[in-house]
């Protein structure tokens, strides 16, 4: 089916959005927050802008005033809201319902698993928003509906029409969620972080996705990000926000390549891996986002910028204009502008990456463990065997950090919880030393191996104050006077950077960086030899994630401790690990040093992790994604080689073959093609 | 599906049998149903012949299963007091109860799912005030004095209804009305609720996005979910009409499968108190199975698995 008539596509210059003034306030219990601060933003038509900011900036809040989409509470106000020449704010709830919503402008969300409706089909969901604007049958409706689910890649479209949301995995709901919002042929869609709940992989098939329906249907965009690598690959123009306002603005290049604002700077020196080399200290921005109440005056961001003067706490900073489109807001004091370049330098202090520390003596064992979770679909339905883990073996190594890298479901949590000694194996086995783990006592395991947890918003007990929490492990095992107990509380607080004030603060009380240190503060209170970091830093934001990264390192040398860091995020690998340890459906299919892994992969699922990965490269685009389809469910593992269906070099061998695991220079790998895979990527 | 329906079918008629056993134990630990009919000063011997006569020296478990080979039949016993069979006295008296119990029902539907729907609709507003309000009083106010104070007022004072009986559909208005209001409070707050969640939750968020508002948004989009909780209370507010509108019946005197519960209690009429459980247990256990297939075929996650 050709696609629909879009109507007069009007190809003058004038931008197709155009945002003046635009405040949002929230009326809470702590007075009117001013959430959005008289922001002003504009789009041309085909154009991508993409917004970026840590949570709390505003970025979300101006996305749904836009639409006005807002809770009940919150008010908007703004100058206009020019779309297409008209402006929205003058156009009634029940003419932006009928006539702009779903229609000329289509709204994705963060959530996949949660933005479509539980209890009607695919086929409703998609034809409803044609068939609610325009006079279209049920049936033209679900030819639509299944030429964009052909587009957006989801495989045996028709079919999908009468399967519900809850029978599909999160990237192809986040499809589904693509496909509804064009059904209608949007003059602009607004993605709010699209891909953040997905895996890399997926993510990576979403952009590019997206990056090539918006060329083909002339639509405009605007991506609402934290991730500067996705933005800096997707945006043609870019807004930095800030506690409600937007900061600095540019094309993408000029933004990414020569930012202006501290802000800007300060996040782009946070993200891992963009400095390029590992020995270079991560930047961080101290403090967190003020919360925007009663009067401001100033800049917001003076409390936290590494270059304010007095002047920056007081005055309202201006608006600079380098260029058309070109503006940063800040005082940009001449006293303080060689600061971050001396900043730069001072980065410049961690220890360069010693390979001699992935050589040491192994600390922990795991040999040939296999773990298998009985799982019964529906409330009578059979028990089905889904292996978790077949067969994975892995040394941890004194000192080191080893990096455990993979796609959600991959069995990377259950590895970890097997080496905390917390689940047993169904077979092998789990050495810490010269014991086999389950026959230690929990009291001496706690005292080797502690974790850290993902959701530091869940994993502390909200009704203990942060100084029981931390000293917690100490009472539990009885270790010291009670005396002992808070003298070594207070000092391991020192140790993890928490003020002495919070001891007796609740979590809820606490930033979210706060409480992963109180996190990483019980886990240290044992003096463990191995800390299992379970992807720590994925819940914060990056200039969070960067402060505790850089924490984990210095308590790493100051403390002598050993980590098996467990994580999806290739960036923070890059930074973090001394070696790598790739899993793939409760496989290991490749381990290493990192240099050899990262730098030449040999597993073609390395190396489409690698390519996922998205770094700051304002100059490329979002690359064709190599992997096809999703993460399969582990209770249908595929025949031989379990990533043969994804894998862009399978051949039949690898259909039928299991493959075995050997040795290239000193990497270990499980693959047929290791060899042929190692070549292709020379030659790209 | 079809596997899902047999399976909870099983269920509910295992659950319906295990509770009229436990009943019909308790009844013969706790009374001698032989000294019952002959009456509290017979002489033994003829309490020791009625005994003998009825059965009541056999095991308990062979006089239930006795007792239960009949029921099967359709043959529930004969009444002791009424001397006449239960399966008559139980059709005498259904029609009342059932009418009463499905058009108390109706008021409760058309009075509290509106009313929870328009204060979900505006949280706080005055007319979430105004439910809340009607909630709140309907909770407290007692059955049995509501319902005189409706017969004073419109069959008393303002002769427009008749004061008691269950001859005409004019019998009916009053009770229903007083049954009804009883289970206002549970429904319209649990629709309140459940709209509430389902109207904050991110696919409305995303069916506002494509242009949904108003009552189409509500009805095509919201309720569906909202209503899968209000199911599953209205069946059991169901069974409680159906069971248990004692008070309701005793005060506009109808004569209803509730007093004759009451009556064969007070009478220990056995046989007939030992049917009346099964059917309410049975009713119970039907209706919840009903509301579980409801919300089947309502929400395709419970229907799939």
């Amino acid at each position: 089916m050709s696609p629909l008539p879009i109507g007069e596509i009007d190809m003058s210059t004038a931008p197709i959005l155009d945002i003046q003034g635009l405040s949002v306030e929230i009326p809470t219990d702590a007075g009117t927050l001013k959430a959005v601060r008289g922001i002003s933003l504009s789009l041309n038509r085909g154009e991508t802008l993409g917004i970026v900011g840590e949570s709390g900036s505003g970025k979300s809040m101006t996305a749904l005033a836009l639409m006005n989409l807002l809770t009940p509470s919150a008010r908007r106000t703004a100058d206009c809201i020019n779309f297409d020449g008209k402006d929205l704010t003058h156009v009634s709830e029940k003419e932006l319902a009928s006539k702009v919503r779903g229609q000329r402008i289509s709204m994705i969300f963060q959530e996949p698993m949660t933005s479509l409706n539980p209890v009607y089909s695919i086929g409703r969901q998609l034809t409803e928003t044609m068939t609610l604007h325009r006079p279209v049958s049920r049936a033209e409706a679900e030819k639509r509906a299944i030429y964009l689910l052909e587009k957006v890649g989801l495989p045996d479209p028709a079919s999908r029409l009468k399967q519900y949301p809850h029978e599909l995995s999160g990237g192809q709901r986040q499809r589904i969620m693509i496909a509804m919002a064009l059904m209608n042929e949007p003059e602009l869609l607004i993605a709010d972080e699209p891909t953040t709940a997905l895996d890399v992989t997926i993510q990576a098939q979403i952009l590019y996705l997206l990056q090539d329906l918006q060329k083909e249907l002339g639509m405009s965009m605007i991506l609402i990000t934290h991730d500067l690598g996705v933005v800096s690959r997707s945006a043609d123009k870019i807004a930095v926000m800030y506690a409600g306002d937007i900061v600095e603005t540019g094309t993408a290049v000029e933004v990414l390549t020569n930012p202006q604002h501290p802000y800007t700077r300060g996040l782009m020196e946070c993200v891992p891996g963009y400095r390029g080399d590992e020995a270079h200290r991560l930047g961080s921005i101290p403090g967190i986002v003020p919360s925007m109440t009663g009067t401001i005056t100033g800049c917001a961001f003076a409390s936290r910028c590494p270059r304010a003067v007095d002047a920056c706490k007081t005055d309202i900073p201006p608006t600079k204009q380098l260029g058309p489109g070109r503006t940063y807001v800040c005082h940009d004091p001449e006293s303080t502008r060689d600061q971050s370049a001396r900043e730069q330098q001072s980065h410049v202090n961690r220890a360069p990456f010693d390979p001699g520390k992935a050589k040491g003596e192994s600390v922990l064992t795991v040999d040939n463990a296999t773990y298998t979770f009985l799982v019964r679909r529906g409330m009578f339905g059979k028990r089905k065997p889904l292996k978790a883990l077949g067969n994975v073996s892995l040394d941890i190594r004194k000192g080191e950090v080893l990096a455990l890298v993979g796609e959600s479901g991959c069995g990377k949590t259950t590895l970890s919880r097997i080496i905390m000694g917390l689940k047993q194996p169904d077979s092998g086995s789990v050495r810490l030393g010269e014991h086999e783990i389950s026959t230690l006592p929990a009291g001496q395991r706690a005292r080797m191996i502690q974790p850290i947890f993902q959701d530091p918003y869940s994993s502390l007990n909200p009704r203990k104050t942060i100084g029981d929490i931390i000293g917690r492990p100490l009472v539990v095992n009885r270790i010291g006077s009670s005396k002992e107990q808070l003298a070594k509380v207070h000092n391991i607080m020192e140790h993890v950077g928490l003020p002495r004030r919070v001891f007796n603060s609740y979590p809820d009380q606490l930033s979210g960086g706060q409480r992963q240190r109180a996190a990483i503060g019980r886990a240290l209170i044992m003096d463990p030899e191995i800390v299992i970091c379970d992807e720590p830093t994925s819940a914060l934001d990056v200039s969070v994630q960067s402060q505790i990264l850089n924490l984990l390192l210095d308590l790493r040398d100051e403390l002598d401790l050993t980590y098996l860091f467990v994580t999806h995020d290739l960036s923070v690998v890059q930074h973090m690990a001394d070696r790598v340890a790739v899993m793939y459906l409760g496989e290991i299919v490749e381990c290493g040093d990192r240099r050899q892994v990262l730098s030449h992969p040999k597993h073609p699922y390395t190396r489409a992790l690698l390519d996922s990965a998205l770094s700051i490269s304002p100059e490329l685009k979002v690359p064709a994604p190599r992997l096809a389809g999703d993460f399969p469910n582990p209770i249908n593992r595929p025949s031989g080689c379990s990533f043969h269906p994804r894998c862009p070099i399978a051949e039949q061998q690898c259909k039928e073959q299991v493959p075995q695991a050997e040795i290239i220079d000193t990497t270990f790998v499980k693959c047929w093609k290791a060899e042929t895979s190692q070549h292709q990527v020379k030659h790209q | 599906m079809m596997t899902y329906v047999l399976r909870r079918c099983l269920m509910a008629i295992l659950v319906a049998f295990t509770v009229s056993l436990g009943t019909y134990a308790l009844f013969h630990f706790a009374t001698d149903p032989a000294q019952t009919i002959a009456g509290e000063d017979a002489p033994q011997e003829m309490v020791d012949e009625i005994r003998e006569q009825f059965g009541f020296d056999r095991p308990l478990l062979v006089q239930y299963g006795d007792w239960l080979g009949g029921v099967f039949q359709g043959d529930f016993g004969t009444s002791y007091f009424w001397k006449q069979p239960v399966v008559e006295l139980i059709k005498e008296h259904a029609g009342v109860t059932i009418t009463l119990a499905l058009v108390s029902l109706l008021v409760t539907i058309l009075i509290a799912l509106p009313l929870g729907i328009s204060a979900a609709l505006k949280p706080n507003s005055w007319v979430d005030r105004f439910a809340l309000s009607i909630a709140v009083s309907a909770q407290a106010i007692p059955n049995f004095w509501l319902g005189l104070m409706v017969i004073i007022l419109f069959a008393v004072t303002f002769p427009i209804f008749p004061v008691s009986g269950d001859a005409t559909w004019r019998h009916f208005v009053l009770p229903s009305l007083v049954l009804g209001a009883s289970s206002v409070p549970a429904v319209m707050r649990l629709t309140r609720t459940g709209l509430l969640d389902v109207l904050a939750s991110d696919y409305i968020r995303t069916a506002r996005a494509k242009g949904f508002m108003g009552y189409r948004l509500i009805l095509q989009q919201a309720m569906r979910n909202a209503l899968l909780p209000i199911v599953s209370v209205l069946a059991v507010q169901l069974g409680h009409k159906l069971g248990g509108s004692v008070v309701t019946e005793s005060v506009f005197s109808m004569n209803g499968l509730g007093r004759l519960a009451v009556e064969s209690i007070f009478n220990s009429d056995i046989p007939t108190v030992q049917s009346l459980i099964l059917i309410f247990v049975l009713t119970f256990v039907l209706l919840t199975l009903a509301a579980d297939l409801i919300n089947a075929w309502l929400d395709p996650r419970i229907r799939m698995g």
